[in-house]
């Protein structure tokens, strides 16, 4: 690596600090990192530790509060941060482009795409009026967008996630940038999305020599995508090096315990406890003495890691380097996973759905209503057919509008089926509103939600959350109150005192720990868990799911497990069901779904997580939409055989005992790949 | 969109007729009332108890509802006008007319001449005011939004919420105070009567004043607050950071979309206006509909207080629907599905 | 909420002189130096403020500072009652649409849309002129006239907070509708519909005023603010204190209104 040419973006020791009420806080510390034209650069880290920060001073955009404490941030040699604010415009866009986060959000609503994406170009390559449509079609079919000329007169609203979000990318190379930052490009899309445009954004990278920063908490993603990585912690980098190293022999502890608590694809490994860091990303006002990480280190030593002095990043093999005092002198234990014991006896039916349909009316006001004489939309649930059983676990798997959410909301009488049966401990209460159900019906099914955020009530404290719950089964006076509450804390391993404090108070991870408590308020013997963890860091996300499991063991409890996120079911669930717009693709036991034979939407949804290979022959082009009375997956679907895919539906056929597929092809066909 | 639309239009013609019984029946609630309304204070319990049958005053309020609206199509005569019931009022137009809204009891006139005189001096103060208020709400609106914090935001922003809290009339007063009586620049009163030694102009000079300062500096808070608030979404940010030039993030980005509500709030401040314009007319004596509706009102004029309801009503759900109309022009969320 | 009235020193400046005449309001009797309806026959008319009457006394004689420390206690009468009695039916109404739905949403949106299509001043010149002017009246009138608009507010904030989920845990429970709408969704919704509450004392203090000075506020003598900047105009050219005190009066009360309503809104 000659240190004389200028590398595409260099950081030198960036330090930034945000001015807040409470006092100061440093957000990014001392960040040094260089890449390359042509190099994927993957920046990890969780929630909090000052990748966002990073990503914007990239772009030389400080936000209002935080100002710079020391340090550069230089693309080919210049500093970004120096800049004046011609300078600045004229580096951003040909010299570094970002695309956010959110990208609906990141347009603007009352532009069409095609303005938003004509005004990048002429501001930055106004000489090309000419021929600026043509260029921005091209551009458009680069990023793989089916017909492209149809989005320009658009507006964003009218675009899906992942289409907005391969236009985003367009917008941000159409200046033909030496850097591109991609800040979460993904979150929020779709899995099967997020790998197309994960595996996009490697390709251009190539394809138009950029250096391209990829920042993300998906460890899988950036472990597919890019060259070299950095691990954040805390504001600082603590490890650095190639993926393939940093992945497979991982040096720092931090490195080490997020890598144990993913969850991973491996045939034949039973269900198992989640690995978890115990703690909480520290918001450091001045730099510690000794390691940021000590705190929740495994391996910390007092005397070296603790009070010691600033610990510098230190190489450990060719292009590997970590920041730790005990480098070298860490036995990285075999990941104890506490495996669980495999016989546990399945018990009573809990829960049975059978041929359950929901269909909403189309919305629109009075006249919408008369001229089109209520026309139905495509169903949120399609015959859907499975059981429950006491102490297992099922996990509905799909991604959005597959319908698992409105069928959690079936079974909890959120909502009424239009046909069909819920039966819960042998009752139909499809039809029942939860007013009109018992109470014993009411305590049997709790549901657990996604977001933190909006799962307690903030203008209650904990202890008056649960208190509420607990009401729900009779009178309770003041002294029993205070002790079932403290009980119900105790049982998700939280302290008596948290009964005092608000929701806004708690991290993450408590207030969904709260939630569960809330659940299990009414003793349930199903608790519906809708995405549980889906907006947690991945080092808390174990903790609630090992709670799940506890309710499990200790209760008898079944709990119906709603995710997206494969390799997450793969650890916990028993049995798995597969959903694709509401209607059942495929049904078995774990070790059943994830091994061959596959239904086709199976096989793409566990290729994207990189645990099966997928196919791409297909046979021909699929008609547009979803003709009505074929196969709900037909537009999307690897394995089409031909006109009777969108003509006629599927059969469901039981390829094994217990194990079900809905598709047109035969077994034999959906076997492995070779 | 047209449902939309048709949809918005058809919720209007019923918001009017709603609104227009709701005003008969708080007028004409009880028959006696009317009567003796009519007649004056001096009649005679058996005078009004005729009066009240020979106008058919003891039928249901919906079929004198139904009469009322037949009249006023047109389709039927105006009782009060027939020879027998004695009254002595006589309409150059007939007794059947599209628009008949029978007789002032004030003024012993039809109602449509009494208002015919009266309301072009009310457009032209609300015209002129609204030509005012426009421009001056939005450009100090907008520059406070751009430039928030800074000092003469704070001191516009200061100011402006002490106007705010002006009522028209202290606020009528205190010109008054200066321009009148210390300066005598001005008029006290506005009556507009040709040959007046002051020109219409100035006139028109105090009640506008006072409407525009009392209208404008609602308006700027509600455009300076949608500015600052548009500023701090993700699409502003993300714009700068695309490079492009302050002035096309400015236009583009952000006031195309901060415009959008407060363009609405405009023509509803037209209804406002015509709360404003009857407190202003009557405080100048200025010859408008505004000040024709309070002495109507403490008069007891129960058909021109009906008329001139009706007429605010109408101007109220019309601008409501050009509101409807500007947000569809302006917002492609609602215009495209 | 309130701990950050102290912490903004604009909504507490605005806290504080509400404060201010809520207790001359209420220490009335005891600190105004004559009873505001005495007529004084010995000649004290339309005098200049003395030592004797420290604002003067108007064409009846009456004491003008008197009579202004009465008016507040007229102000603090109606204002209260008669924003409060709205904000109670335009709660009820909009949390009671937004929450059940269909139907019953339905009817009392186009019920609020024709309320809120008349113009304010209209609806309280019709209702006095037909019921006459009273304190019950007033508070009739101001409660037709503002509970749409409020009730608007507060259905667009439950509708949204419907959502969340917290409700659907609590929906879950079968816990009832009533205690739904009271406990778990109300409490979050407070922020703008204070601010709003604020605002509209301000203007109700401002239409008090405006229905005095046209002759439609409370029957004199009562000492009403608005009412008495028009009984005193015709003395503007001499003695314009007269009419500009009640005016400064009203000014600091509506002021204080907005500012403690800027104050909460951020």
């Amino acid at each position: 690596m000659s240190t004389n040419a200028a590398a595409a973006v260099q950081i030198e020791g960036l330090t930034i600090a945000y001015q807040a009420a409470g006092g100061s806080t440093l957000a990014v510390r001392g960040l040094s990192l260089r890449v390359e034209r042509g190099e994927t650069f993957g920046l990890v880290g969780e929630s909090g530790c000052g990748k966002s920060t990073a990503a914007l001073a990239l772009l030389g955009y400080l936000a209002p509060g935080a100002h710079r404490i020391a340090g550069a941030v230089r693309l080919l040699g210049e500093d970004i941060l120096q800049a004046s604010p011609e300078r600045l415009r004229a580096l951003r866009g040909p010299g570094v482009a970002m695309v956010h986060q959110d990208p609906v959000g990141a347009l603007n609503p009352v532009l069409t795409l095609g303005e938003q994406l004509l005004e990048t170009l002429r501001c930055h390559r106004p000489q090309e009026y000419a021929g600026m449509r043509a260029e921005l079609l091209q551009m458009l079919g680069r990023v793989a967008l089916p017909e492209p000329a149809s989005f320009l007169a658009r507006y964003p609203h009218q675009a899906s996630g992942g289409q907005l979000q391969r236009i985003a990318i367009a917008m941000a190379l159409l200046a033909r940038p030496r850097v591109l930052v991609l800040d979460e490009p993904t979150t929020g899309l779709d899995v099967t999305v997020e790998a197309e445009v994960a595996q996009l954004v490697a390709d251009l990278a190539r394809d138009f020599d950029m250096a391209v920063i990829y920042i993300s908490h998906n460890l899988g993603l950036i472990r597919r995508v890019c060259g070299r990585i950095g691990v954040m912690y805390a504001g600082e980098l603590v490890e650095q090096g190639l993926a393939a190293t940093v992945f497979g022999a991982p040096a720092h502890p931090y490195t080490m315990a997020l890598l144990a608590c993913l969850p991973q694809i491996a045939p034949g490994q039973p269900p198992a406890r989640l690995a978890t860091i115990a703690g909480r990303v520290p918001k450091l006002d001045k730099e510690p003495d000794g390691c940021s990480y000590a705190p929740r280190c495994a391996f910390v030593r007092d005397q070296v890691c603790v009070d010691s002095g600033a610990i510098v990043m230190a190489p450990v093999a060719a292009e590997h380097a970590a920041r730790c005092a005990r480098l070298g002198m860490l036995h990285q234990a075999a990941p104890d996973h506490s495996a669980v014991a495999v016989d546990r006896t399945v018990g009573a039916l809990r829960l049975s759905l059978q041929s359950v349909w929901k269909r909403y009316a189309t919305a629109g006001g009075l006249l919408a209503r008369l001229g089109r004489q209520g026309a139905l939309a495509t169903p949120a649930a399609a015959e859907v057919s499975f059981d429950v059983r006491a102490g297992e676990i099922v996990a509905l798997v799909g991604e959005s509008g597959s319908g698992k959410s409105t069928l959690a909301r079936l079974v909890a009488g959120l909502e009424q089926v239009t046909s069909g049966q819920v039966l819960v401990d042998a009752v139909d209460v499809g039809g029942l509103r939860p007013r009109q159900r018992s109470d014993q019906q009411l305590a049997a099914v709790q549901l657990v939600f996604q977001n933190p955020d909006r799962t307690l009530n903030p203008s209650h404290r904990v202890g008056r959350i649960l208190a509420r719950a607990l009401r729900r089964g009779g009178r309770i006076d003041e002294r029993s109150m205070r002790d079932r509450v403290s009980a119900l804390l105790s049982q998700v391993q939280l302290p008596p005192e948290t009964a005092t404090q608000w929701p806004h108070a708690l991290s993450g991870g408590q207030r969904q720990r709260v939630a569960i408590a809330r659940a299990l308020a009414g003793k349930p013997q199903l608790v519906l868990a809708d995405e549980p963890v889906s907006a947690l860091d991945v080092s808390v996300q174990g903790a609630i799911i090992n709670l799940l499991l506890d309710v499990r063991d200790n209760t008898g409890a079944a709990i119906l497990f709603i995710s997206h996120d494969l390799a997450l079911v793969h650890a916990i669930a028993d049995r798995v069901v597969v959903l694709r717009r509401g209607k059942v693709m495929e049904a078995g036991s774990r070790a059943a779904v994830f091994a061959p034979p596959y239904h086709p939407y199976t096989r793409t949804l566990l290729a994207a997580a990189g645990a099966a290979k997928d196919v791409s022959h297909v046979l021909e082009p699929a008609p547009p939409g979803l003709p009505p009375g074929g196969c709900l997956h037909v537009d999307k679907c690897r394995q089409r055989i031909g006109p009777i895919c969108w003509q006629q539906t599927p059969p469901e056929r039981e390829v094994a005992p217990g194990h079900r597929i809905t598709c047109h092809r035969a077994t034999a066909e959906l076997m492995d790949v070779p | 969109m047209t449902g939309f639309l048709a949809q918005r239009l058809l919720q209007y013609i019923l918001t009017l007729i709603a609104g227009s019984f709701a005003v008969f029946v708080a007028t004409e609630f009880s028959p006696g009332t009317v009567s003796s309304k009519i007649l004056g204070p001096y009649a005679v319990q058996s005078q009004v108890d005729s009066l009240s049958a020979r106008l058919r005053l003891d039928d249901p309020l919906i079929e004198r509802y139904g009469r009322w609206l037949t009249t006023l199509a047109g389709l039927t005569d105006n009782p009060m006008a027939a020879k027998e019931v004695g009254l002595g009022l006589s309409d150059p137009r007939g007794t059947r007319y599209v628009g008949n809204l029978g007789f002032s009891l004030m003024l012993k006139e039809p109602v449509i001449d009494v208002l015919a005189d009266r309301i072009g001096y009310t457009i032209l103060l609300t015209v002129c005011s609204i030509a005012l208020i426009v421009p001056i709400a939005f450009g100090i609106g907008v520059w406070c939004g751009l430039k928030a914090g800074s000092l003469l935001d704070r001191v516009l922003s200061t100011l402006m919420a002490v106007l705010t809290a002006l009522p028209e009339f202290a606020f009528a007063v205190g010109l008054t105070l200066v321009f009148v009586i210390w300066l005598g620049w001005l008029p006290g009163t506005s009556m507009m009567l040709p040959g007046d030694k002051w020109g219409m102009v100035s006139q028109l000079v105090m009640p506008t004043a006072v409407l525009v300062v009392a209208s404008a500096t609602y308006v700027a808070r509600i455009v300076r607050a949608s500015v600052v608030e548009t500023r701090k979404r993700p699409f502003v940010r993300a714009a700068e950071l695309k490079g492009l030039p302050p002035r096309v993030v400015v236009v583009q980005h952000v006031l195309r979309n901060a415009l959008i509500a407060p363009v609405t709030v405009i023509l509803l401040q037209v209804n406002w206006l015509l709360t404003g314009v009857v407190v202003v007319e009557s405080i100048f004596a200025y010859p408008g509909v505004g000040s024709l509706l309070l002495q109507a009102a403490l008069f007891g004029d129960i058909y021109l207080v009906q008329a001139l309801t009706l007429m605010a009503l109408t101007v109220a759900v019309g601008t409501q629907f050009l509101g409807d109309l500007c947000y569809m022009a302006l917002d492609p969320r609602i215009r495209v599905a | 909420m309130l701990r950050g009235v102290g912490e903004r020193p604009l909504a507490a400046t605005g806290a504080t002189i509400l404060l201010l005449w809520a207790c001359i309001a209420l220490a009335a009797p005891w600190i105004a130096p004559y009873d505001p309806l005495a007529l004084d026959f010995s000649g004290a008319i339309n005098h200049a403020p003395s030592a004797k009457h420290w604002l003067g006394t108007d064409s009846l004689g009456r004491d003008l500072l008197s009579r202004i420390i009465f008016g507040a206690r007229t102000l603090f009468a109606v204002v209260p009652l008669a924003v409060g009695s709205a904000f109670v039916v335009g709660i009820a109404l909009g949390a009671i649409a937004a929450y059940s739905g269909g139907l019953i949403d339905q009817v009392v949106s186009r019920a609020s849309d024709v309320m809120l299509a008349f113009p304010a001043l209209i609806i309280y010149v019709i209702l006095l002129t037909s019921l006459g002017p009273s304190l019950i009246n007033i508070v009739i009138a101001v409660t037709l006239a503002y509970a749409p608009g409020v009730g608007r507010l507060a259905r667009g904030q439950v509708l949204a907070i419907k959502e969340l989920d917290y409700v659907k845990a609590a929906q879950a429970r079968g816990d009832h509708p009533l205690s739904i709408i009271v406990f778990e969704i109300l409490p979050n919704a407070r922020g703008p519909l204070v601010v709003d509450l604020s605002l509209r004392a301000g203007y109700t203090v401002i239409l008090t005023g405006t229905l005095g000075f046209l002759g439609l506020g409370l029957p004199p003598p009562t000492p009403d603010w608005g009412a008495m900047v028009v009984e005193n105009t015709q003395l503007l050219s001499s003695h314009w204190h007269m009419a500009v005190v009640p005016c400064l009066a009203i000014v600091s009360v509506v002021v204080a209104c907005n500012f403690l309503a800027d104050g909460l809104r951020d």
